[in-house]
């Protein structure tokens, strides 16, 4: 017989579930688990400085693994703070589980203190939720939670624990099983057979991975796809990596701020086949104009995706990694010299930058430079604003995994703290952080974290003094009216990060910007480095929102590269 | 005047469109948080539900629920979604209606 209470029977679950991290905040109504987790030795808790952090943590660690990732926030204002993390996790299909604190299921419904719904509140946000209502149900909750973020489409899980659950006494005789991923089955061969014969009669498709191809594992099966086929590949921002970026075959990232060539080479497309993708308005513009002439074929685990936005003419359904590697041998081996040439030509005419962008004082150059001096296995975390998209323009990604950036919600603040959680689950890698300085403040306060478990981490701040992004929009689409998009104030980041114990260094206008960088990245430890970037910088091409991919601004680069 | 009657027919046609009526009935596990659940990804996609009913079944672990709703078109994929969730365990779908929204009918 074991013999424990609730909460220690959580962190038992945890640790048999293979836990070893747990991102978090104690408070009043998770304390037991607090006290629980004292006594384990198997899992280290890093202490946040927001709930907020702590699931970015826990993203990070999801992210860069594609394992389950655990954090913990007492009820009330801690669930409220988590919550962000948590719909972040949702629209990414990132594997989280967060265990809230509930206050004792008595007062549940009173107003008690630091109550809030939280079950409620989670449940647009979550795959899945629970409000644990007895001790026993722990033994299942707990690996159906882990099976249910890991299996089919993943995503975040949260289970609300009552503080009297977890003080409750539990008596049982046998552990259940860790909850893993469930296995798929297999699209139907006939669909597949389909599939084949539309991909072998298309004289010009595009093939299009996203970030399922990463969670599922399928980045080489998709390669494979796309090599035999001659198809030329284009990734969403979550699927970056999945093909390497100097891959012939590669169009880089498609939509709102895609290379003219790659959105024009979809306009032309006569199939599409979007593999782990799920039609998202930032990728494909205006959705009846987008691929205005191809069949589409899609590939996704989850039946709700398919046709959602756009109708398939070929839908299949099932874990995209079985499917790729099944039409593999249905597909003719095919160079499509025509298409590729045609493709090649635009590519020419349309480079996404120039010599003039690359020096390492502009933004495309600091990233470039950046890139030169990682070493191989190292991964990449953004915030979000220009410097996101920057980065997903021109950082050559050449693994799945690579980059952690928030695709779907956009959340500014998510860099730091998913770098931290990168650099604990892969103690021995660098991690670099692009991030803007409105997107710094947003989490800063995680430095501390930084600072606390000395993570491997470099900052690199691309500072326009301004929320960037949202300037560029006002810019074009507001007439020029700057309002709430110029920060009044220059902040001192190099002062603040020295505040919270961090090495950190300011790029002086005419210093050696390469070899600044070159020593900050060699530092063992975190470190942060302010780089001054002109406010007037934007990012281009870019789709206005809600026009066609057609439609693009700015980015006719030919003419500099002469 | 003959072309106003068939404007108006037109109208009404498209109106019987609209009011078209579905039923979707669902066995779930019976807990607190399931009708919210459900009813979420209704309100979420601005859909509503014109009718509800739900009873236990004999087991008491589980419910029946019937949903009445207009045929919309967005109607396909809310039940896909309906479906994706773990406390739905079967789902099927009346068009027309479902002699349950009858029987209850007489009592309002
Ligand atoms: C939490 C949150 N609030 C607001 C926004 C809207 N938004 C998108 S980009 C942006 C500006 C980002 O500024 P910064 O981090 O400095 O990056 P930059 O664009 O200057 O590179 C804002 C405010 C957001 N994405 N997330």
């Amino acid at each position: 017989m074991n013999t424990m209470n609730g909460a220690q029977l959580i962190v038992k679950l945890l640790e048999r579930q293979g836990i070893d991290i747990i991102a978090g905040i104690p408070g009043g109504a998770n304390l037991p688990m607090y006290d629980a987790l004292f006594e384990s030795t198997a899992i280290r808790h890093i202490l946040c400085r927001h709930e907020q952090g702590a699931g970015f943590v826990a993203q990070g660690i999801a992210r860069s693994t594609g394992k389950a990732a655990v954090c913990f926030a007492t009820s009330g204002p801690g669930a409220t703070n988590v919550l962000t993390a948590i719909a972040d996790a949702y629209l990414d299909s990132i594997p989280v589980i967060c265990i809230t604190g509930q206050v004792p299921a008595s007062l549940i419904g009173t107003d008690a203190f630091q109550e809030v719904d939280t079950y409620g509140m989670s449940i647009p946000i979550t795959k899945h939720n629970f409000l644990v209502r007895t001790v026993g149900e722990l033994l299942t909750i707990i690996p159906r939670a882990f099976e249910l973020a890991l299996s089919g489409r993943p995503g975040p899980v949260l289970i609300d624990v009552p503080k009297d659950v977890q003080m409750a006494e539990i008596s049982f005789a046998q552990w259940p099983e860790p909850g893993r991923r469930t296995t798929e089955k297999a699209t139907d061969i006939e669909s597949l057979r389909a599939a084949a014969d539309m991909i072998n009669r298309a004289k010009r498709p595009i093939l299009c991975l996203g970030g399922g191809i990463i969670h599922a594992g399928a980045a080489e099966a998709g390669r494979l796809l796309a090599e035999k086929g001659g198809l030329p590949t284009t990734m969403t921002l979550m699927g970056l990596g999945a093909i390497a970026s100097d891959h012939q075959l590669s169009l880089g990232m498609l939509g709102m701020h895609a290379a003219r060539s790659t959105n024009m080479a979809l306009q032309d497309c006569d199939l599409f086949i979007a593999a782990g993708a799920r039609f998202d308005d930032r990728a494909t513009g205006k959705i009846v104009e987008f691929c205005p002439d191809a069949s589409i074929i899609h590939m996704d685990i989850d039946p709700s995706e398919v046709s959602k936005l756009k109708t398939a003419h070929i839908a299949l359904v099932g874990d995209v990694k079985r499917s790729l590697e099944a039409l593999l041998p249905l597909v003719t081996e095919n160079s499509r010299t025509i298409w590729n040439n045609q493709i090649e030509v635009l590519k020419e005419m349309y480079p996404m930058t120039s010599p003039e962008a690359r020096v390492p004082e502009k933004p495309y150059g600091l990233i470039l430079k950046t890139s030169e001096l990682l070493d191989e296995g190292s991964f990449i975390s953004t915030d979000v604003g220009k410097h996101q998209m920057w980065a997903a323009q021109v950082f050559p990604f050449e693994r799945p995994r690579q980059l952690l950036t928030s695709g779907g919600l956009g959340t500014m603040g998510f860099g730091l703290p998913a770098a931290i959680g990168a650099a604990l689950a892969h103690p021995d890698k660098q991690i670099v952080l692009f991030t803007g300085d409105g997107s710094l403040q947003m989490n800063i306060q995680e430095l501390a974290t930084a600072i606390e478990q000395q993570v491997n981490i470099k900052i690199i701040i691309m500072n326009n003094n301004s929320l960037g992004l949202v300037r560029q929009q006002q810019n074009l689409f507001y007439n020029k009216q700057l309002f709430a998009s110029d920060f009044q104030i220059d902040i001192d980041f190099v002062t603040i990060a020295k505040g919270f114990g961090m090495k950190a260094v300011n790029v002086e206008a005419g210093g050696d910007l390469p070899a600044l960088l070159e020593r900050m990245l060699a530092e063992p430890g975190p470190c942060l480095i302010n780089v001054p970037i002109d406010r007037e910088e934007d990012v281009y091409p870019m789709v206005p929102p809600g026009a066609s991919n057609s439609i693009m601004l700015g980015g006719c680069n030919a003419e500099k590269c002469k | 005047m003959q072309k106003n009657v068939n404007n108006r027919d037109s109208e009404m046609e498209k109106t019987r469109q609209v009011d078209a009526i579905a039923v979707l009935e669902l066995v779930v596990n019976n807990h607190p948080g399931v009708m919210s659940h459900i009813c979420g990804l209704f309100s979420r996609r601005a859909y509503n539900v014109e009718g509800i009913i739900c009873i236990p079944m004999q087991d008491g672990m589980t419910s029946k629920m019937w949903l009445q709703v207009n045929e919309e078109n967005k109607l396909e994929q809310i039940i896909k979604q309906v479906k994706k969730l773990p406390d739905v365990l079967t789902i099927e779908r009346h068009d027309g209606g479902h002699r349950v929204f009858e029987r209850v009918g007489v009592l309002v």
